[in-house]
């Protein structure tokens, strides 16, 4: 088992045929995915990469049954993407791109909430449940099936994390890159709650950063909900407080933010935590005692 | 991106908020012209920087003659204003602004931002006004009164009209607060800020609602579509170094350390950043290279970290996802063949093309220490940079 997505994910790509979209689908084709096809408006009829390119999400959809869509248009034509690709009957949107609006994710999220379609992103890595579907931009040589699951903030974060896993033996049954971005479509407790509803899924690890109080409230989730071992990691305790972005952002977290609240709120959860980001995986095996 | 006051207040006066007639002016003479221009026989002169607590550090002052304002004008223009939200090198003056002068009867607090939590816009008022803000919803939490805005619907009047009633304002302020705050959260939206702040927002003694001060940011990220706010960008306020890794798509944050640290990925970087402290050393910068970091970028950055001549050892960490660590060996042989090196390189490669990445660093004539795990790395750099402190 494995979490949001497996080998019967059929996936479409939204900015197919461009250079990002290109290169990704052409790995994921090489690790197995099952992509099904494209869209770029304009180019529909065409064949890219050996599949089918359409001119909307729609024409894809009723094409091909895909479910997942995976996101790589520029940022000012991403919330017109997601919302594309959510009229059209996606189910799991990635949104890969960089840079997207604040208020453009407001709108987007109240409209995908409303209807329970599930984004990933955007300013994400993706989403890999490793030898059977991999959307997004993470190397797939660092993965290999098994047991534990990896949500984090960050990219670059989630491979260490995912590497050392491998390198231990573990392995990952999925890992899930929610983004860097204020407002993601998923969060922490989305993802913590589909890990622990996972028969596949033994134990998680989380990794967060500063700024925004996700970390604190799953933590405060995992409390009540997760009772599989939970490895937790925040970046950011040597971040300058001297940068300050203004003053409303600080009252609104109620003084919250800092790595240290982070981790501490964590600890106070029961959740393992672990200051130096080349233990995460040591750290696991002996929580985990495996 | 933030503004200056002078350019927020010229933004709420196109929304038609009640703001004082104020001329922004870079030299004596013209500030003296300006007074006189605008008339009266006192006004308000305030040094322009991005930063709160100027007032604090003598950067706002109530002037009524033209000897005052110039010796105000001589004290700032060209010189570097510390308040305690600079850090000590302090902000550059280049603008004052010259401000008609209000009386003030009463001051209050009003600010918004985009909160993550409720995913809403939240605007925040208080009667406590003009202090430092942070120092009442620390120790008076209660006194922080909130509106939550939809931003599919914008903020209502009877919103506005309840937080007016709870901050004590009566007849004709009630009207004139909620329109204000509905005219602010138009403005949120249409401009994509991500911060706004008035403080103090004051009754006037005639018992109007006036801005006295106002602070904006926009979302960076959607300058794109704001090009007006744009223009307004002002590169003496950023640092020298954050401006130079910014035209090259870099993320670069100085920082008061001795190892200079090239990461890519943001969250890597605060990673890597925290080990070299966890080993008892301490990071000089905080420098993201990206996801689609080219070999000029990736050179552009080494030469950033080694303009800062406080850095006695550079700490390379990359974990190529899409970012092939090859390419980042050949920015860091050319920029090193363009600027010298005199400081250890300590490198540690994973992930996409590590292995090309440092048979490039080994071949070249280029003093490099290969790391065998990112524990080796940080520990390498900061013996390389005088041991633990």
């Amino acid at each position: 088992m494995s979490i949001l997505v497996n080998k019967d994910t059929k996936v479409i790509c939204q900015g197919f045929t461009g250079s990002q979209g290109t290169l990704h689908s052409e790995q994921s084709i090489a690790y197995g995915t099952q992509m099904v096809g494209g869209v770029t408006p304009g180019k529909g009829g065409q064949s890219h990469l050996g599949l089918p390119v359409f001119n909307t999400v729609k024409d894809a959809v009723d094409d091909t049954g895909a479910k997942a869509s995976v996101i790589y248009v520029p940022a000012p034509f991403a919330k017109d993407g997601i919302l594309e690709a959510a009229d059209a009957g996606i189910e799991i949107i990635v949104c890969i791109t960089e840079g997207v609006p604040t208020l453009d994710m407001l709108t987007v999220k109240a409209s995908l909430d409303a209807r329970g379609i599930r984004l990933i992103g955007p300013n994400c890595p993706g989403i890999i449940t490793p030898g059977e579907c991999k959307i997004g931009i993470m190397p797939g040589e660092i993965h290999l099936p098994g047991r534990v699951g990896v949500v984090s903030r960050s990219g670059t974060l989630t491979y260490e994390a995912v590497k050392q896993t491998t390198d231990l033996g573990f392995g990952q049954s999925s890992c899930v890159g929610i983004g860097g971005d204020p407002i993601p479509g998923s969060n922490f407790i989305d993802i913590l709650a589909l890990f622990e509803e996972d028969a596949a899924t033994e134990a998680i690890v989380m990794v967060g950063e500063i700024g925004g109080n996700a970390e604190e409230e799953a933590a405060a989730f995992i409390k009540a909900n997760v009772t599989k071992p939970v490895v937790g990691y925040i970046a950011g305790v040597t971040a300058p407080s001297g940068k300050r972005m203004g003053h409303a952002g600080a009252i609104i977290a109620g003084g919250k933010g800092t790595a240290d609240d982070k981790f501490a709120a964590l600890q106070a959860a029961g959740v393992t935590t672990v200051k130096s980001l080349a233990e995460i995986g040591n750290t696991l095996k002996e929580a985990t005692g495996w | 991106m933030n503004l200056h006051e002078y350019q927020a207040k010229q933004l709420f006066a196109e929304y038609g908020l009640p703001v004082s007639k104020g001329i922004a002016v870079d030299t004596a003479d013209e500030a003296v012209a300006a007074a006189n221009e605008l008339g009266g026989d006192t006004w308000v002169i305030k040094a322009q920087v991005h930063a709160g607590g100027r007032g604090k550090a003598g950067g706002v002052k109530l002037v009524s003659s033209e000897a005052e304002i110039r010796e105000f004008s001589d004290e700032f223009i060209g010189t570097n204003l510390v308040t305690f939200q600079t850090d000590e090198n302090g902000q550059p003056v280049s603008k004052i602004y010259v401000e008609e002068c209000a009386d003030i009867e009463r001051e209050l607090y009003l600010g918004a931002v985009i909160d993550r939590s409720s995913r809403r816009v939240v605007f925040m008022t208080s009667t406590e006004g003009g202090v430092e803000i942070e120092k009442v919803a620390a120790e008076t939490p209660e006194k922080i009164l909130r509106a939550v805005v939809d931003p599919a619907l914008g903020g209502q009047a009877y919103q506005g009209r309840d937080l007016a009633f709870q901050l004590g304002l009566e007849g004709k302020q009630v009207n004139q607060f909620a329109s204000l705050f509905t005219t602010l959260s138009k403005m949120f939206i249409e401009r994509d800020l991500s911060l706004l702040e008035i403080n103090p927002l004051v009754v006037t003694g005639d018992g109007n609602i006036h801005c006295l001060d106002a602070k904006v940011s926009i979302d960076s990220n959607a300058l794109y579509r704001q090009k007006e706010l744009a223009a307004m960008r002002d590169p003496t306020q950023e640092d020298e170094r954050e401006k130079q890794a910014s035209e090259f798509d870099l993320n670069y944050v100085a920082l008061d350390g001795d190892i200079g640290c090239m990461v890519n990925g943001a969250g890597l970087a605060m990673g890597t950043m925290d080990l070299v402290k966890l080993h008892g050393g301490e990071p000089a910068n905080f420098l993201d290279v990206g996801g689609g970091a080219t070999k000029e970028a990736v050179s552009e950055a080494f030469k950033i970290i080694l303009s800062d001549t406080n850095v006695k050892a550079v700490l390379i960490n990359i974990f190529g996802g899409i970012v092939r660590c090859d390419i980042i060996a050949d920015g860091i042989v050319g920029a090193v063949k363009d600027v010298g090196v005199d400081v250890p390189v300590i490198v540690r490669f994973e992930g996409n093309n590590a292995a090309p990445g440092v048979k490039t660093l080994a071949e070249s004539d280029v003093d490099i220490i290969a790391a065998t795990s990112l524990t080796d790395a940080v520990q390498q750099a900061v013996n390389a940079a005088g041991g633990a402190a």
